[in-house]
């Protein structure tokens, strides 16, 4: 077993268990840190002042009429930072800002006895605001070339050769919106000075160390003086990476301050508009295929909207340009990644980190195209899917790339894609206002962290006397059943019962400078960590029995609780007594593990080299069902077949695909970041900043058949017992369900149409698709040479909003001539080519 | 008087000092009972439900799930609550625990990731587990066949479980983590509750009696007023004074606009609005009766109220909001005003001694204004019979569960037997300052035959209806849209051999 992915006798990894802590979040007594306050007297509440604009200079704080309010403790102000004012790693984040940032920004914390005195001080504060001017969408800030961070290319071959021996060319704009991350909890930290000194903070944070390294240099304290926990997260994906920091942070500082706990929990309002999200982006793009619809050549500038501060955004951006690829061989590539300063929110990870706005570049892109090429779209994909001996624009070999085909396969059987297809063509030839369609889409997503110096990782096992395991890592667990795969992997390498092994809180005194529980790789690093530790100590404790069995330690097995040799039918012992042995020979019964990811590189200034350890392959088959009526939908069925290698644990696996692949369809129809970017008052607040207005997927979003099948003889060399990550691919799984939208608008219309879909394809935004869809279908029949224009022009309504700008949808030029002259949000996007009237076919669908 | 007291879990005790507006939630997290959370604060994402026993008839009492978020803990004086605590006990150090048939289900079956979710989950769940009605069918579809599922109007049948589990008792309830397959697969696979269920037989003795609470506080007063007489008394003691009832409004002010009002009278447990009749001709709704009471309580009589109900927000929503708070907080984006509307229905207004009743259309003046007086409170509705005999009610959201409308259209037209349009009324909802009448399409169809040709000209005029606006949840040319189409997806509807949704 000197393999990391090959598995013992009896593993008790592939094994189907419920989460750890299943039978707690039921009965309501798993604690989250914000139910720890109860548990401590004398805790002061913190509540934020939050400006009400989107950018302005303060000139003048006043907390004195605060601290008249009954009950208010303390007024926190930049004065009060002994060490350094900010909250974030690129020094670009005030935690108490003299400049309000963003509509919302938090510009002191008020500290009270109660929420509601705390609450009543911050509303006394006196404050004066010299209001600046401010930038809100995109292409505010590209008008005012607001940039910020690091501006890559990723490249390969010779993009303009590639662009012009293309025979089919077409180029467009496609621009889309972010996404919330409402994890169900919201950001909470309880911070009190401890019995030992120590600054103790409880914080629900994916990254304890860091957030304890922010905490002590605000602090003006190192790093030993503060001690982070997370004893488990209701949610994170993402926005509990980096955003934590400063809300700890203040609640430290008041801690220390004060002497007593001081506990910050957001509301969600305060959430919303206090941290950071999914990057929006905007994508301008030309593309070639040849006659058989192969990619040729691919330029392309993504621009992301950063937000107010850097944070995450250029490794966000690197991801993205690393995944624009998605599953295709593109022959020659050229895409330039940059980053706009906006007054919004800073934006920050979630789930997929940029992945998959890369992607979805590409899958608009082959969407929009596939009619003008006169290709079913999932022929289109097919098509260009990578194989073998194929390497990323980048310079990753494509490792297992067969894996694309048979999985891509396997899901058209399982699916019954053919049959259905069929009852599809049925149904809509049968019905007028409503329409159905089935897209299938792949993933193929890079993992490891870009940055190498992150895919490390620590742990700490003991085993007790009596046989009992308590381990201990640097992962958090955010209800991806991190703990409980740990739990498995440590069973597996003890070979001891799942229930003999205990998982104590992730704490930074216990492993330390830990990398964020991120990038899918939790499982990964710290199951090769906590295998590496569980490893030191049987290696040891074999030497014990192999004394005992007069054989050689290699020999020794470790099975179900019980120690043998190899070959032993009717000698063994029971685990506990031979740590019971261990001990009397005075045999050391703990081990701190350590892993690294073997075999990376990466070049960010070349964008060039091998980051990932290994691709997570996937495709999905989703069909829909539109009304026509009012564009509203609904998921019928979603089949899956995805490749996690072999699976640590089955039931945990699963559960993460079809999360993944919910939020990606949230994200991809119903979640809506809205901003007021007009000239009034309110100009910079978020208008969605509820559950009520910002609407998560429901029940009613669940595909109403759901069927994920695990990609089976998987295993991953190179990674703990042979499985792959599983956290952050599934979610754009859910592209399929987009594409199936957009192909059901498209079946409103005539043969060859190509539909343009706002993201997130809202019912409003399917709507005005079909409503496009059908008016190219009267023209059709009408005969007439150009298509007139597009709805938003032609039913005689008024302009569409300003507000709508900022995610309005894009247009392809090679899509509709008559395009340009339609409206002002299209036609500002619109650019001219010329290539798509040398298409045949694009010609056609022009003159629709 | 200062104290309340509660049954939590099984055990009653009194609690002094507790503020009036210290929401039922804060209430139990500050006894420890941590299982409810906070995730939103408006009752949208139902963290936080508990189980509170509320009557059902005179000598039964019916497991009801609500959003502690909402509710002042002084509102459940003298009532029994439970908590996902009180429904079972994990394993653990403190024993080897005994889940819960809803618990046990929900955690052996994946349908908690990080668990936050969970407790208000397993609550609403468990509302649903205990529901007397629910009944298993022999009828399997849904489970397996999204293919068969026909469209909106034929989409119940994958929403209730082959063990009769009403997949709408979850509306209310957002889980990040799981994508929900799991949670509706433990839903579907739960029994019978045991003979031996505590929670059970509890149901089978009345409810609790209302306590005629009375707290006050240097700021601000909560009074349950044991009669209309006494309720009628309070009315004028502060400038703004407000009457609760479930609170599903309220209490999204006072958590997400800080409103402290100085003076809430709850009126929900006062018999004279708790009244359900139905007469030769008209049907009488008490004012504060929960949603889910009308809804039992017509049993179906009213087909457009069916249409209504499961869209009207969630289950936990709807078994604490009322008709009187919906139309008496006069959201021109309520979801129940357009339906009655198109019932012609009308509001009771009462004062002392006297009533009166003011048709629906007339009731509202401006934006969230009305012809009711300081001194008046809305008593009853009264939809008159016989109903129209084509209805139908249209929400047009972004999410099909639980979510504010961005237009609503309600229809009823009568059609005589020569296939001509006699009355028509049409409650639009979403469009204007509040809600409006379409007297115009109103006009265009009666005495009209009810052809297409009619439906397309009607429509017409329908886009031209009211003065919508652009905001977060819709531009103001998808609603224009949204009611001419409205009208055309109405006649398609009513076509019975069209090419629509018929099973192949």
């Amino acid at each position: 077993m000197k393999s990391l992915a090959e598995r013992p006798e009896n593993p008790v990894v592939g094994v189907s268990v419920a989460h750890e802590h299943a039978a707690d979040h039921a009965t309501g007594t798993a604690l989250y840190t914000d139910d720890l306050i109860v548990r401590h007297q004398n805790v002061l509440h913190a509540w934020p002042l939050q400006a009400p604009h989107a950018h302005a200079r303060v000139t003048s704080l006043d907390v004195a009429p605060a601290l008249e309010v009954p009950g208010v403790v303390r007024v926190l102000t930049a004065e009060d930072v002994p060490g350094v004012n900010d909250a974030g790693i690129k020094h670009d984040e005030p935690l108490f800002p003299s400049e309000v940032m963003f509509y919302g920004h938090a510009v002191c914390w008020v500290l009270g006895e109660s929420l509601e005195a705390a609450r009543l001080g911050a509303e006394a504060i006196e404050v004066q605001y010299e209001p600046l001017p401010s930038l809100i969408t995109v292409r505010e800030a590209i008008a005012a070339d607001s940039f910020q961070g690091r501006q890559p290319t990723v490249s390969r071959g010779d993009v303009e050769i590639g662009l012009a021996n293309g025979t089919h060319r077409f180029s467009g704009e496609f621009e889309f919106g972010g996404q919330e991350h409402f994890y169900l909890e919201t950001h909470a930290s309880l911070a009190y000075v401890d019995e030992g000194g120590q600054v103790f903070v409880q914080c629900s944070t994916q990254h304890p160390t860091e957030t304890q390294e922010i905490v002590a240099h605000v602090l003006g304290l190192d790093n030993h003086d503060v001690t982070v926990q997370c004893l488990r997260m209701g949610g994170g994906f993402g926005g509990k990476e980096m955003q934590p920091h400063g809300f700890a942070a203040i609640a430290a500082l008041g801690a220390t301050l004060t002497g007593r706990p001081v506990r910050l929990r957001l509301t969600r309002n305060q959430d919303i508009t206090l941290s950071g999200k999914r990057h929006p982006y905007l994508a301008e793009w030309d593309v070639a295929f040849d006659d058989d619809g192969r990619l040729q050549a691919l330029r392309a500038t993504v621009t992301s909207d950063g937000g107010w501060s850097l944070d995450l955004s250029e490794p966000v951006m690197q991801r993205t340009l690393c995944h624009i690829d998605n599953a295709y061989w593109i022959p020659h590539v050229e895409v330039n990644g940059r980053i706009v300063k906006t007054n919004k929110t800073s934006q920050t990870a979630f789930r997929g980190f940029g992945g998959p706005q890369g992607m979805l570049v590409t899958e608009d892109i082959l969407g929009r195209c596939a009619p003008l090429l006169g290709l079913d779209p999932t022929e289109l994909r097919a098509r260009n899917l990578y194989v073998s001996g194929q390497s990323t624009p980048y310079g990753q070999p494509v490792r297992h790339a067969e894996r694309l085909a048979e999985i891509w396969n396997q899901v058209h059987q399982r699916a019954d894609v053919r049959e259905r297809r069929r009852d599809i063509e049925e149904f809509n030839a049968t019905h007028t206002d409503t329409r159905r369609a089935l897209a299938v889409t792949p993933v193929k997503f890079g993992i490891s962290f870009n940055l190498t110096a992150f895919n490390q990782a620590g742990a700490l096992v003991h085993v007790y006397k009596d046989g009992s395991v308590l381990i201990n890592h640097g992962g958090t667990e955010m209800g991806q059943g991190l703990h409980t795969k740990m739990r498995q992997v440590a069973a597996t390498a003890l070979g001891v019962p799942l229930e003999t092994v205990r998982l104590a809180p992730t704490r930074t005194d216990k492993v330390p400078n830990t990398s964020a529980t991120a990038a899918s790789s939790g499982a990964d690093l710290n199951g090769g960590a906590v295998k590496n530790a569980c490893e030191q100590i049987r290696d040891r404790l074999a030497e014990v029995a192999a004394r005992k069995f007069n054989i050689h330690p290699d020999d020794v097995r470790f099975v179900d609780g019980k120690v043998t040799g190899i070959g032993f039918h009717d000698r063994d012992m029971p685990f506990a007594e031979l740590v019971h042995d261990a001990y009397f020979q005075r045999i050391s019964l703990w081990a701190a593990g350590y892993y690294r990811t073997e075999g990376l590189h990466w070049d960010a200034d070349r964008m060039q080299g091998e980051p990932f350890k290994y691709f997570s392959y996937g495709a999905s088959v989703s069909e829909v069902e539109v009304d026509g009526f009012t564009g509203a939908y609904r998921m019928l069925r979603t089949d899956i077949v995805h490749d996690v290698g072999d699976s640590l644990s089955p039931l945990i696996d699963i559960g993460q695909i079809e999360g993944g692949f919910v939020q990606g369809a949230g994200w991809l129809t119903l979640e809506e970041l809205r901003w007021d970017d007009s000239d009034g008052p309110s100009r910079g607040r978020l208008t969605t900043q509820a559950a009520s207005t910002y609407k998560l997927p429901s029940f009613s979003e669940m595909p109403e058949e759901f069927n994920v099948h695990l990609f089976e003889k998987a295993t991953e060399s190179g990674v703990v017992y042979g499985s792959k990550a599983v956290g952050e691919p599934p979610l754009m799984l859910a592209f399929s369900v987009r594409e199936a939208l957009r192909q059901a608008a498209a079946a409103f219309g005539p043969e060859g149409h190509s539909v343009e879909l706002a993201s997130p394809a809202t019912p409003e935004a399917v709507f005005w698709a079909v409503q496009d869809a059908r008016r190219a279908l009267a023209d059709d029949g009408a005969k007439r040479p150009l298509a007139s224009g597009r709805g938003r022009s032609d039913d005689g309504a008024s302009q569409p909003p300003a507000s709508r700008r900022d995610r309005a949808a894009s247009s392809a030029t090679g899509v509709s001539a008559g395009e340009a002259a339609s409206t002002e949000a299209t036609s500002a996007e619109a650019r001219s080519t010329s290539a798509a009237e040398d298409s045949p076919d694009a010609t056609a669908a022009t003159a629709r | 008087m200062s104290e309340i007291r509660l049954t939590i879990n099984g055990h009653e005790r009194g609690f002094a000092g507790v503020n009036p507006h210290t929401r039922l939630l804060d209430f139990l997290r500050d006894q420890g009972l941590t299982g409810a959370k906070e995730g939103c604060a408006e009752g949208e994402c139902g963290a936080c439900a508990v189980l509170v026993a509320r009557p059902d008839g005179d000598d039964r009492t019916r497991w009801t799930s609500v959003n502690a978020c909402l509710p002042p803990a002084v509102a459940f004086d003298g009532q029994e609550v439970v908590t996902a605590e009180g429904l079972g006990t994990a394993p653990g150090p403190r024993g080897p625990g005994q889940l819960h048939p809803v618990q046990r289900e929900m955690a052996t079956r994946g349908g908690s990731q990080c668990g936050y979710c969970t407790p208000g989950f397993v609550c609403a769940m468990a509302a649903e587990y205990y529901r007397p009605e629910r009944t298993p069918s022999d009828d399997t579809h849904g489970e397996k066949s999204g293919t068969e599922v026909q469209g909106e109007e034929h989409s119940a049948a994958h929403e209730c479980g082959p063990n009769g589990f009403d997949l709408h008792s979850l509306s209310g309830n957002l889980c990040r983590c799981t994508g929900y397959r799991p949670i509706r697969d433990a839903a579907y696979a739960l029994g019978e509750p045991e003979e031996t269920d505590l929670l059970r037989r509890r149901q089978e003795q009345p409810a609790p009696k209302p306590s005629y609470t009375r707290i006050d506080t240097a700021t601000t007063r909560f009074v349950r007023p044991a009669t209309l007489d006494e309720l009628f008394n309070h009315l004028d003691e502060a400038p703004d004074v407000r009457l609760v009832a479930g609170a599903t409004d309220l209490g999204v002010e006072v958590n997400i606009r800080h409103v402290r009002p100085p003076l809430v009278l709850a009126v929900d447990r006062l018999d004279e609005l708790r009244t359900l009749n139905v007469s030769d001709d008209h049907i009488e709704i008490g004012a504060a009766l929960s949603l889910s009471e009308v809804e039992r309580g017509l049993a179906g009589r009213v087909p457009l109220l069916d249409q209504l109900f499961p869209q009207f927000a969630s289950r936990l929503i709807r078994n604490a909001a009322t008709f009187g708070g919906n139309l008496g907080t006069g959201s021109p984006i309520g979801d129940s005003a357009p339906v009655l509307l198109a019932l012609d229905t009308s509001v009771v207004l009462a004062s002392k001694g006297k009533e009166r009743e003011v048709p629906l259309a007339e009731y509202y003046t401006g934006y969230r204004e009305s012809v009711r007086r300081p001194d008046e409170i809305i008593r009853a509705l009264r939809i008159p019979l016989p109903l129209a005999n084509h209805a139908a009610f249209y929400k047009i959201a972004k999410r099909r569960f639980d979510d504010i409308s961005s237009v609503a259209v309600a229809i009823a037209i009568q059609i005589d037997d020569a296939a001509s349009i006699t009355s028509a009324r049409i409650g639009l909802g979403g469009v204007a300052a509040t809600p409006i009448r379409a007297r115009e399409v109103e006009e265009t169809l009666i005495g009209q035959p009810w052809t297409r040709e009619t439906a397309v000209n009607a429509a017409a005029v329908m886009a031209q209806q009211g003065t919508p606006i652009d905001d977060m949840r819709a531009s103001s040319r998808y609603r224009s849209a949204m009611l001419e189409q409205s009208l055309l997806k109405f006649w398609a509807q009513e076509q019975p051999a069209q090419a629509q949704e018929v099973s192949r």
